[in-house]
């Protein structure tokens, strides 16, 4: 995976994140303030803006870029999480110029770490980290039994999406949803929700 | 829904623009979302920043102005700053006695503000923080991200920015802006949700014989919907659940908040409940503010922050301010 793969990904959740806008932001209205779907369609529209205006030259340096622009332009708790995901990738693929899928679970793991300390966020606490831990789980197995590339996209995708519907019936713990208490039970995360998207989007940059 | 705007993307900055030729008092970067004094910042003054989502007119604009901020950052509609936006106005406050930003206990907020100040602290601008958590509906503890601020942000920005007036250092500022945090408790109730531009329809549904319980100020729902009653009895679930967290005792200063839809009228009604409540539990309400300062958009209903004074919160109170939203004394 090259650099034009990784702009092929940040291409993909800007469509994915504009078609799903609106889901997004209901899901977001339910349990949390409705502002979800808005704040990253502005924040990968930007992202797309400044990859086309820098041309970063490695996957790295294109991965910090999209990063740095989405904790600027995003706001909220979304940017400097995303941002945080993305940056910890680019740092950690260095000046890499073909990324294997090992690699890639690395950059993934290293996404996750930094929304942690970040977000000091667990796994079962109804927020991103639902969907993205058990995606950096599926990716690194798919590793370790040789798959292939698209075929270990698609189990981090499909791992995303299951962890993303399992946040369902939980008790929110972090984040604005948090506040409800029980009554944020049976809703979907709507964080957990757009980082499957992201990981659904990787799968679609594979496939490509 | 109706609402008096030129398109959903445009809200934050066609306000700014409004705000710039309304206040000439103020500078407003519309541009970089920053809202100024005209004169900012002041050589030797600690300078006060705040910012968060936009929807709260007219905090934080609003309070920007002598004895209160220096600079306050707008975010979109319900959305923190970006710590660009706070980066700026860090660095445009800094009179060179260092930079207190007052924050308020919600995720984003918190870590937009930590970027922005340890950004700034690598450019050389001492920054210290207060974070707001004065909303007794939320349990504090390990399973919520902690209580939300609400209503005592004004009483901070307030006491605060009195305090930085007469040139006190920053450390002193930081003190009594947490001092003020610590003494203060609020509670919401609204009557109907909010309408967030972007979303067309209002955040939540409440019938017609429904009120909502212990809400913030993002339009997002309480902690337990009730039927609704008299304003008496709304008042009194409300001092309830504040006095339940901290006695209520002696000279207390009280604020009661309208969500933006919510006539003064009304307002006015529920204070006179509110003092009623203070009185029977032998609190008086030596100082008073009633009106629209932390709203939540078009919400219907309001909140009741109360802070516990002593002789020096009073006297800073009491301190001149020259701002769009407050002014008193100079």
């Amino acid at each position: 995976m090259n650099t034009q793969f990784f702009a092929a990904w940040i291409q993909e959740i800007a469509s994915a994140v504009r078609a799903q806008r609106d889901h997004l932001t209901q899901l977001d209205a339910a349990i949390g303030d409705a502002d979800h779907g808005a704040n990253l369609d502005r924040g990968f529209a930007a992202a797309g803006e400044a990859l086309a205006g820098a041309s970063p030259q490695t996957p790295g340096a294109l991965l910090v870029l999209v990063g740095s622009t989405l904790i600027r332009k995003v706001g909220g708790a979304s940017g400097p999480l995303y941002g945080t995901a993305f940056r910890e990738m680019g740092k950690l693929l260095g000046d890499t110029a073909e990324v294997s899928p090992g690699r890639l679970a690395d950059a993934l793991n290293a996404a996750l770490s930094g929304v942690q300390r970040l977000g000091a966020a667990a796994e079962g606490d109804k927020t991103m980290v639902d969907a993205l831990a058990p995606a950096v789980r599926a990716l690194a197995r798919a590793v370790q039994e040789g798959l292939k590339t698209e075929e270990a996209l698609d189990a981090a995708a499909a791992a995303a999406e299951e962890g993303a519907k399992a946040t369902i019936p939980l008790q929110a713990r972090k984040g604005r949803a948090s506040y409800l208490g029980p009554r944020s039970v049976g809703h979907e995360d709507p964080g957990a929700a757009s980082t499957a998207l992201i990981l659904g989007a990787l799968r679609a940059a594979g496939s490509r | 829904m109706k609402k008096l705007i030129n398109g959903v993307d445009a809200v934050v900055t066609d306000a700014l623009r409004g705000i710039a030729a309304a206040h000439p008092s103020l500078r407003v970067d519309v541009e970089n979302k920053v809202v100024f004094r005209a004169q900012a910042p002041r050589p030797g003054k600690v300078g006060l920043v705040s910012g968060g989502g936009s929807g709260h007119e007219p905090l934080h604009a609003g309070f920007v102005g002598y004895g209160m901020l220096d600079a306050a950052c707008p975010g979109e509609v319900f959305t923190s700053p970006v710590p660009d936006q706070l980066i700026e106005a860090t660095k445009g406050a800094d009179g060179g006695a260092g930079v207190l930003h007052i924050v308020k206990n919600y995720t984003g907020d918190v870590l937009n503000f930590e970027m922005a100040a340890e950004l700034s602290g690598d450019e050389g601008v001492e920054v210290a923080s207060v974070l707001v958590n004065d909303d007794v509906a939320v349990q504090d503890s390990l399973y919520t991200a902690g209580r939300r601020g609400t209503g005592a942000t004004l009483f901070v920005e307030k006491i605060a920015g009195a305090l930085a007036e007469t040139g006190a250092p920053l450390a002193e500022v930081a003190r009594v802006a947490k001092e003020v945090n610590d003494r203060s408790r609020s509670f919401g109730v609204a009557l109907t949700p909010s309408t967030v531009p972007a979303a067309g329809k209002p955040t939540f549904e409440l019938g017609d014989t429904e009120i909502e319980l212990g809400i913030g100020i993002h339009g997002e729902p309480g902690r337990t919907r009730a039927p609704h009653r008299e304003a008496r009895e709304i008042a009194r679930i409300a001092m309830d659940a504040i006095n339940d967290d901290l006695p209520l005792s002696g000279e207390t200063l009280v604020l009661v908040n309208g969500m933006g839809g919510t006539p003064l009228l009304e307002l006015y009604i529920v204070f006179a409940e509110v003092a009623a409540y203070l009185a029977e539990k032998g609190a008086t309400p030596v100082r008073s503010l009633v009106g629209n300062y932390v709203t939540s958009l078009d919400m219907q209903g309001f909140s009741v922050t109360t802070c516990s004074l002593t002789d020096e919160l009073t006297r800073l109170w009491d301190a001149p301010v020259e701002t769009p939203a407050l002014r008193w004394g100079r």
